[in-house]
């Protein structure tokens, strides 16, 4: 499970692309295309190395007016299953 | 007719010229010569149409591609046009200064090939001595730049007990992902049917060891696998549906909806230059012959799983079939594949010397005996 103070970056080899053709963004990895719903864009635009989990929550919950708690369950979840396919490094 | 959607991934064949001669290569048996290799400005045009047409991924394959003196270059323009780059390779032809080159070109991901996890027996597979000393100096270099590496174990009869070591080895690497391939019997494996079939013992002890690492090795190693479809009751979801998210141009500019739709004789294929890149995956009688389900007969039109896996492979029902729009034979409704597992079983059972992939026109044959 995700701490606060865990801080996510994306690995060599793993990179957010903006898709042209689709209008949308996308995290490529190796033999992988990730489409990515605005949701995920938003966690993932903010997964830069520097901000840890407990931060880049925080910044969502306001942004979007929601509720830290929840932010943080659907962004663990997602950055879980990011990491599990080794598309995510926690520091 | 559908507009069909973007694709997402494109291999581009470079060459087929290989110092490695594996006797399961997936290159047509009837081989692209060096003086027909599209040309570095060409191959960059490529790369360009491909990103404006919707392909994020781009596979750099060959034969060998390493043996193409460009290959820095070619990465470089790829890497303008907006591709993730993604070299598969047997490392024969890299050396640390090249590989280098291929980090400033910002090539994005290494598919290193393994044939056996002994030097004797993966020299003995590639045909080519030193092939792999030659191999773990290549991963070294790797490891030390840093570029992320997936390691591609090709298995059949005389390797899948080696499994278990090609996993540890991915490990030790610090690859982040392996893909335990079972040998897809297509171009020149389909002569070594006998030498090469694993036994239906050998793919389920495989599939066993497979799942006992993705969960030993969950958040180390991501392992993609696949199985021996001879053995398997469905067919593989060939190319993720014909003409549907892939597109693979040949070292001379011949587009084809798979790397070995050339098997496939009614099929015409058009070539980059002569017409653009975006109408031939739109257009090419080749890429709509097996789009989607409207072609499809019986038993595949009424079945649900359709969709899933597009009554398989196209080129394998043509090989196994004899007619490339039946219900791949792997498929328990074909009325083949009865007699498909008999083979399978005959293959599996048979002995026989390795054919070796020749170079264009020449065919290497394993001395039997001493």
């Amino acid at each position: 499970m995700m701490q606060p103070s865990d801080i996510p970056s994306l690995p060599r080899g793993v990179r957010l692309h903006h898709d042209r053709v689709r209008g949308s963004w996308v995290l490529l990895a190796p033999e992988r295309a990730v489409m990515l719903d605005a949701t995920a864009h938003a966690i993932l635009s903010r997964v830069d190395g520097q901000r840890s989990f407990g931060e880049i929550t925080a910044e969502l919950a306001e942004a979007y007016d929601a509720p830290p708690e929840a932010i943080a369950g659907d962004a663990a979840g997602f950055l879980g299953a990011l990491r599990d396919r080794r598309f995510l490094e926690l520091a | 007719m559908t507009v069909a959607r973007p694709p997402i991934a494109m291999l581009a064949e470079l060459t087929h010229r290989c110092p490695l001669s594996c006797p399961y290569c997936s290159n047509p048996v009837d081989m692209a010569l060096k003086d027909s290799e599209l040309s570095t400005d060409a191959w960059k045009d490529v790369f360009v149409q491909a990103a404006d047409i919707g392909v994020l991924q781009l596979h750099l394959s060959g034969g060998e591609p390493a043996t193409r003196r460009d290959l820095e270059e070619l990465v470089a323009a790829a890497r303008e046009a907006g591709l993730y780059t993604n070299l598969i390779t047997s490392g024969i032809g890299l050396t640390e200064r090249r590989l280098e080159a291929l980090d400033r070109a910002g090539l994005d991901h290494i598919q290193l090939s393994l044939q056996g996890t002994t030097p004797e027996m993966a020299d003995e597979i590639g045909g080519y001595r030193g092939g792999y000393d030659r191999k773990m100096q290549v991963a070294a270099w790797i490891g030390k730049i840093g570029f992320p590496l997936t390691l591609n174990a090709v298995l059949h009869r005389r390797n899948l007990h080696q499994l278990p070591r090609a996993l540890e080895m991915a490990v030790e690497m610090g690859a982040r992902r392996i893909e335990v391939a079972t040998v897809q019997f297509h171009g020149w494996a389909l002569q070594n049917r006998d030498a090469l079939m694993p036994t239906r013992e050998q793919a389920e002890e495989a599939t066993r060891i497979v799942t006992e690492a993705r969960t030993r090795l969950k958040g180390t190693l991501v392992i993609d696998y696949v199985p021996a479809d001879y053995h398997s009751d469905y067919p593989k979801r060939c190319m993720g549906g014909w003409g549907s998210t892939g597109l693979n141009v040949a070292p001379d500019g011949q587009v084809l909806p798979c790397h070995a739709a050339q098997s496939i004789p009614h099929l015409r294929f058009d070539t980059v230059g002569d017409r653009p890149l975006a109408e031939i995956w739109q257009h090419s009688d080749a890429f709509n012959a097996y789009r989607g389900t409207d072609w499809m007969p019986e038993p595949c039109a009424s079945c649900e799983r359709k969709t899933v896996d597009f009554g398989g492979c196209r080129c394998q029902a043509m090989a196994l079939a004899g007619d490339p729009s039946a219900t791949d034979p792997v498929c328990v409704k074909s009325p083949h594949h009865v007699d498909l597992q008999a083979r399978a079983a005959a293959h599996a059972a048979a002995e026989a010397p390795l054919v070796y992939r020749g170079q264009p026109g020449r065919t290497v044959v394993e001395p039997v005996g001493e």
